[in-house]
């Protein structure tokens, strides 16, 4: 890479479900924090913030070419404005590859989702194949369901280690100030929750959510500029697996060893757990941050339930994950892995308080995006010390 | 110096009213497929795959991930970019920056629609576009909004319907050449002016038609374009600008210039150029309504207000004039919505490739400018160039 580029600062709502805003109302939400933060104004002299990218999704929104209700909160009116119908990730990978290019040198990356406005399991049902896969409801959570069923069995992963993570994450989620669901569990609450598609029950699977958050990247000379603690982006991958479940390898997920290989690669980074500090991924169930680890290469394929009972994972363990409480804590789909990002510059710059780990220099983030982790995309975030 | 980047690659499927012997991403895979041979190269040496389609349109979400094995981005990198209309174009885009970034080398991007396959409706859908509380009772699509165009510029200039009429007729005389179009047949003056009204001042052979079908194309940067074909089309430049808000744009209560307007400043400037209709040799626009053609001219810079009518009338704009309009037969020969956008940059490139057949045009194509619409008014302007420099 010729240019250097670098996350100058990050922004986001607090989870929850939000009767009281309207969805730009509440992507604004975000926007105006970071434009505080950071001072920057949207401009065309090269002065401050060059272009805008909007990740949302349609059915999610309830309204066609929804990133139009981005487009006044984010600066988008008679300006370079791209629209994303992925996970926030993609939007932070497309943002650089701008810069990368030479096309800008500081955007503003925003992502919003407010689940609580429509029907879940309608929206996902109108994500997977029409011909084959709609008629029979299939929806992610039922489609999880089969992943999960896969990869327990194949590797016998329990029911119990599943639950670890819960408790694990949402015991994260009570020192972090942006985290929905911060309600006291146990094992035995997880494991008594209603099932909804069998093995995940209520408690294994993410609350309904409402929230955006905003991210600029800066060229590595205006970030310097822009900001005393920017976050450099030292590697980013992207990889698609197939859709239908039948053609997948479900209790593996090879697109997410294919982007997590490239990225690594491309930071220089041989041995993951030795050289990581914090890790952010997407868990929308419980079973995924087990499966999702073992893909980002934190341990050995079927290991997963093992990493977790290890205690590794925790704050204050050699590689924790999601200290911040993660999706299963609540974050809305699309937005999830930018809240990844968020979270990853916060503990970069020693600004996540409670739930700070100690000493981060190196992040590992991770979005996915379709069924089963189907489009999966991971990001390696350095701070100074971690290597420009 | 940003990284140059090539189009190495085109191909597109016959556009047609239905296509009942494939599927959604059946028909992908033949763009797909016909790119890559034109581009005579294999999935394997593609690194990344950019694809699009309107979700609610077309009713499915999430096509990029559905579409995965036939759009061969199995194992690779690819996003989904979605800009209503201008969903084709933005992938052009998009794709470009990719290849530019130096970090895909050689990248393919294909783009499609087949509404009525599993029920979705593009108009009804549109209607969802605009927001909720105050607009969406009234709106009625994009039909609506170009008519109100259409018909603020009559108010404005006094263009008869004539004008119209003969700029329909020149499009469909360009699209019996295209042999991919979908509507491919000669038309009169008083075909037009007879058809029914479906909004004043719009009749229904004014409109682009529903198609179905899809383009695709492979971008290369400047060491592999050079490896693969030994005629690559240079893109000099991509400008995107998007304006919030079309109903106010037309209604005069916002103060502000066109999307368009602002798109052609912002290139023409960027790439010194002074006499667009000049330097520039053909114009293959995203012409959604034949109106819109007349009055974009001039959003667009090429012209004065008002003055696109006597241009029309003097034959300019025909395959044999001095400054050749869609000559693939436009938009309103076919309109697969995730697909058009792309669809003019893939036409343009024949053209300067000479490689277009019954349409390709009579003058030499240097420099071709290419534009995409669509959404609350969202646009891409393109400049696509023989030339390496």
């Amino acid at each position: 890479m010729e240019r250097k580029v670098a996350i100058i600062d990050v922004a986001q709502t607090k989870y929850g479900v939000r009767p009281d805003v309207h969805l730009p109302e509440l992507a604004f939400e975000p926007v105006e924090e970071i434009l505080k933060k950071t001072g920057l104004k949207f401009t065309e002299d090269g002065t401050g913030i060059d272009a805008t990218v909007i990740c949302c999704d349609d059915y999610w929104d309830g309204r066609t070419i929804s990133g139009v209700y981005g487009t006044d909160v984010a600066g988008g009116h008679l300006r370079h404005e791209e629209r994303l119908e992925a996970d926030g990730t993609l939007g932070v990978f497309y943002a650089m590859l701008e810069i990368l290019a030479g096309h800008a040198d500081v955007i503003l990356v925003i992502s919003y989702c407010k689940e609580s406005h429509t029907e879940p399991r309608l929206v996902e049902n109108m994500s997977v194949d029409p011909i084959f896969l709609r008629p029979i409801g299939l929806d992610f959570l039922s489609a999880a369901a089969l992943q999960a069923n896969a990869y327990m069995t194949k590797y016998g992963i329990t029911a119990e280690q599943c639950a670890k993570v819960v408790i694990k994450n949402r015991g994260n989620a009570k020192l972090n100030p942006y985290a929905q669901s911060v309600a006291k569990l146990t094992i035995e609450d997880v494991l008594r929750s209603d099932m909804l598609a069998f093995p995940i029950r209520a408690m294994d699977s993410k609350p309904v959510s409402d929230g955006a958050c905003a991210v600029i990247l800066a060229v590595e000379d205006k970030a310097i500029k822009f900001t005393d603690k920017p976050v450099w982006i030292k590697g980013i991958a992207d990889c698609y697996d197939l859709h239908y479940p039948g053609d997948r390898q479900l209790a593996e997920c090879q697109s997410l060893v294919t982007a997590s290989q490239k990225a690594y690669k491309m930071t220089g980074i041989t041995k993951p757990v030795e050289e990581i500090d914090v890790v952010e991924l997407c868990e929308t169930y419980s079973y995924q941050e087990l499966l999702w680890s073992e893909g980002l290469g934190l341990c050995a394929p079927g290991k997963g339930g093992k990493l977790i009972e290890s205690g590794m994972t925790e704050i204050g363990g050699k590689i924790p994950v999601n200290p911040s409480g993660g999706m299963i804590s609540g974050n809305p789909a699309i937005v999830g892995g930018m809240t990844r990002v968020v979270e990853g510059v916060l503990q970069l710059r020693g600004e996540a308080g409670a739930h700070q780990v100690d000493g981060a220099r190196i992040a590992l983030i991770q979005g996915s995006h379709g069924i089963c982790g189907q489009h999966q995309c991971v990001i390696i975030l350095a701070n100074d010390q971690g290597g420009r | 110096m940003p990284n140059r980047v090539a189009i190495v690659g085109i191909g597109q499927t016959h556009h047609a009213g239905h296509r009942y012997d494939v599927s959604f991403e059946e028909m992908l895979n033949e763009a797909v497929r016909a790119a890559l041979k034109d581009a005579q190269l294999s999935i394997k040496d593609i690194c990344a795959i950019i694809t699009s389609n309107m979700d609610p349109f077309e009713g499915r979400g999430c096509s990029d991930t559905i579409a995965v094995a036939e759009i061969g981005a199995y194992l690779k990198a690819g996003v989904k970019p979605q800009t209503g209309g201008t969903s084709g174009a933005t992938i052009f885009s998009v794709a470009w920056t990719y290849v530019a970034s130096g970090l895909f080398d050689t990248v393919l991007v294909v783009g499609g629609e087949k509404q009525e396959e599993v029920g979705g409706d593009s108009q009804m859908a549109i209607i969802t576009a605009v927001d909720e509380l105050i607009l969406r009772p009234f709106y009625t699509g994009a039909l609506g909004g170009l008519a109100m165009l259409a018909s603020k510029y009559i108010a404005e200039t006094g263009c008869p319907e004539e004008i119209a009429a003969l700029a329909r007729v020149i499009m469909a005389e360009n699209a019996v050449g295209n042999p991919y179009a979908h509507i491919r047949r000669k038309i009169t003056i008083e075909d037009v002016l007879k058809s029914p009204m479906l909004i004043y001042p719009v009749r229904l052979l004014h409109m682009s038609p529903q198609s179905n079908g899809a383009t695709a194309l492979v971008l290369a940067s400047e060491e592999k374009a050079k490896k693969i074909t030994d005629k690559p089309v240079w893109i000099k430049d991509v400008v995107t600008v998007h304006h919030s808000g079309f109903i106010r744009y037309l209604s005069g209560l916002s103060p502000d210039p066109s999307s368009h307007e602002v798109a052609a400043k912002r290139l023409f400037q960027r790439n010194g150029i002074t006499k667009p209709m000049e330097e520039i040799d053909i114009f293959e626009m995203y012409d959604p309504c034949i109106w819109e053609q007349i009055i974009w001219m001039e959003d667009f810079l090429l012209l004065g207000r008002g003055q696109a009518p006597k241009l029309i009338e003097k034959g300019v704009t025909k395959r044999d004039g001095a400054f050749p309009i869609s000559p693939s037969g436009g938009v309103v020969s076919a309109n697969d919505i995730g697909a058009t956008g792309l669809t003019r940059f893939a036409e343009a490139a024949l053209q300067i490739r000479k490689d277009a057949g019954d349409h390709q045009v009579t003058k030499e194509v240097n420099l071709a400018l290419v534009s995409g619409w669509g959404a609350a008014n969202w646009t891409i302007l393109g400049l696509l160039s023989k030339s390496i420099t």
